[in-house]
This record gives C-alpha cells, structure tokens and sequence, in this order.
C-alpha cells in the first residue's frame, strides 16, 4: 500500500436525474437550517414575556406585521415540514418503505402533510386569536 | 509514491487501521443516537408545544406571563426546547462538516454553533424560569 489509488470520486448533484426523494432531502436541510436561525424568534418572545409589557409589545408589533405574520408563517411550515419528513426517516431506520413506490409514498406524504397541517393549524389560531 | 497519510512499506497496519478514529467529527455513534433521540422527544412534544402556544395567541404579556408561568407549561416549554436545541447543534453540525472543508475554519465553525445552541438553550431556559418564579 505505498502508492495512492485513483479511486472514483461520487459525481456532483447536477451530474443526477432529478427525483423527489432527492428534492426532499435537501429540503429537509434547508428547513433545519431555517428552523435553527428561526430559534432566535422563539428567545426573543420568551425573553420579552419575561421582560415586560413594553418589550412584549415590541414582538406583538412584529407579528402582527405582514413581514412578520409571513416569517412566522414560514416558521410553522419549516418545523412541520421537517418533522414528518423526519418521521419519514425514522421509516427508513428501522427499515421499512425502500421500495421504490413507498419512498415515493413517504415523500409525498410528508410533503402535502406539511403544507395541509401549517394551513389547518393557521385556520385554527385566526380562529382561536380572533375570538379574543 | 509516498505521501504524507500513507505507512511506510514496512508498516504491519492496515488501511483500516490507519484511518480509525480519524473521522470527520473525532467521535463515534453517540450524536446519530442523540439526533434521533431529540427527534422522538420533539415529535412528542409537538402537540402539547402547539397547544401552549394557541393558549397564547391574542393575549397581552400580563395573559402570556400567567400562562407561561403556569408549571406544566413550564414544563412542556424546557423540555421542548432541550430536545429542539440539541438537535439543532447536532444538525447544524453535520452541515459544516458536508460544507466547510478548511480545518481551521471549520473548527471555529463548529464552536460558533454550540455557542449559539448553547445561548439559545440557555437563554429560553432563563426566561421561562423567571417567569415561573414570578420575579
């Protein structure tokens, strides 16, 4: 084993066909990145509602903007998204749903489970926050 | 040829041997296991996280406080974002490993994101105990 061997390198990611499974994974990347930075939202009302009315008012005047209700919005659908395409990859670990079909099922589910989830949970919190 | 990473020929240890212990991340399968121990917690914790924060919605920081500060709620929240924070250094990890091939860089990267995990954690921690204490 003295000299190197020219082994294969993996090609880069355009060099493949496109597939959802595909799409999904790097989706789900970028929603865990999204929801990492988003963490910063999350400290900032916990630490207003600990801090007083007037620091509180500061993130209700943010989320109740457009540019505000949209972040939050897409922070809802980041955190749903990425936990059932999460639960798709516990599917994976323990062996089930390689199939060609099933992974396509698992994707597909998870993907319009996401979306459908984020606007049902919306519709309920315009109802439950309007009423009050 | 011999480059620097390669036994001299009279070495006795094999490829294998070489490279052990010698992986990107210096450890072994206790973050795959943490990772998806989180997730679980998270997946759990969903609902009742979902639940608080409906209970929320609409209420001015006096309504937030009296609910927040409420124990199991309290609780809910420490526990959620335990899991939530852990994994995200975890996850935010195995992205600078994929991405940043510089060693230096990528050490200050790696330490850059416990910071931020760890401050997040830390932070969130601190405002639900002051408000369960009612200081």
């Amino acid at each position: 084993m003295t000299a190197r061997i020219e082994r294969p390198l993996s090609p880069h990611l355009q060099t493949y066909r496109f597939t959802l499974t595909m799409a999904m994974s790097i989706i789900h990347r970028i929603t865990g990145i999204a929801l990492y930075f988003g963490t910063l939202l999350l400290v900032w009302w916990l630490i207003a509602a600990a801090s007083g009315p007037t620091a509180y008012s500061h993130v209700q005047a943010f989320t109740t903007s457009f540019i505000g209700r949209l972040v939050v919005f897409g922070y809802t659908w980041a955190l749903l998204h990425h936990m059932l395409s999460g639960i798709r990859h516990f599917f994976w670990d323990l062996g089930y749903g390689f199939k060609p079909n099933e992974r396509e099922a698992l994707t597909w589910a998870a993907l319009i489970g996401g979306i459908s989830l984020t606007v049902l949970l919306w519709i309920a919190a315009y109802a439950i926050g309007g009423g009050r | 040829m011999t480059t620097p990473d390669s036994a001299s020929p009279r070495s006795m240890r094999t490829p294998l041997g070489r490279v052990r212990s010698l992986g990107a991340s210096h450890s072994g399968t206790f973050d795959f296991w943490i990772q998806r121990l989180t997730a679980v917690a998270s997946v759990l914790l969903i609902l009742p996280v979902v639940i608080v924060v409906m209970m929320l919605l609409g209420r001015n920081q006096a309504g937030a406080a009296q609910v927040l500060g409420a124990p199991l709620v309290a609780i809910i929240l420490l526990l959620f974002i335990i899991a939530t924070a852990w994994h995200m250094k975890i996850g935010m990890q195995v992205v600078i490993e994929d991405y940043v091939h510089n060693e230096k860089i990528k050490l200050a990267a790696i330490m850059a994101n416990n910071f931020f995990s760890f401050a997040v954690a830390l932070a969130s921690i601190y405002a639900i105990l002051k408000l369960s204490s009612g200081v």
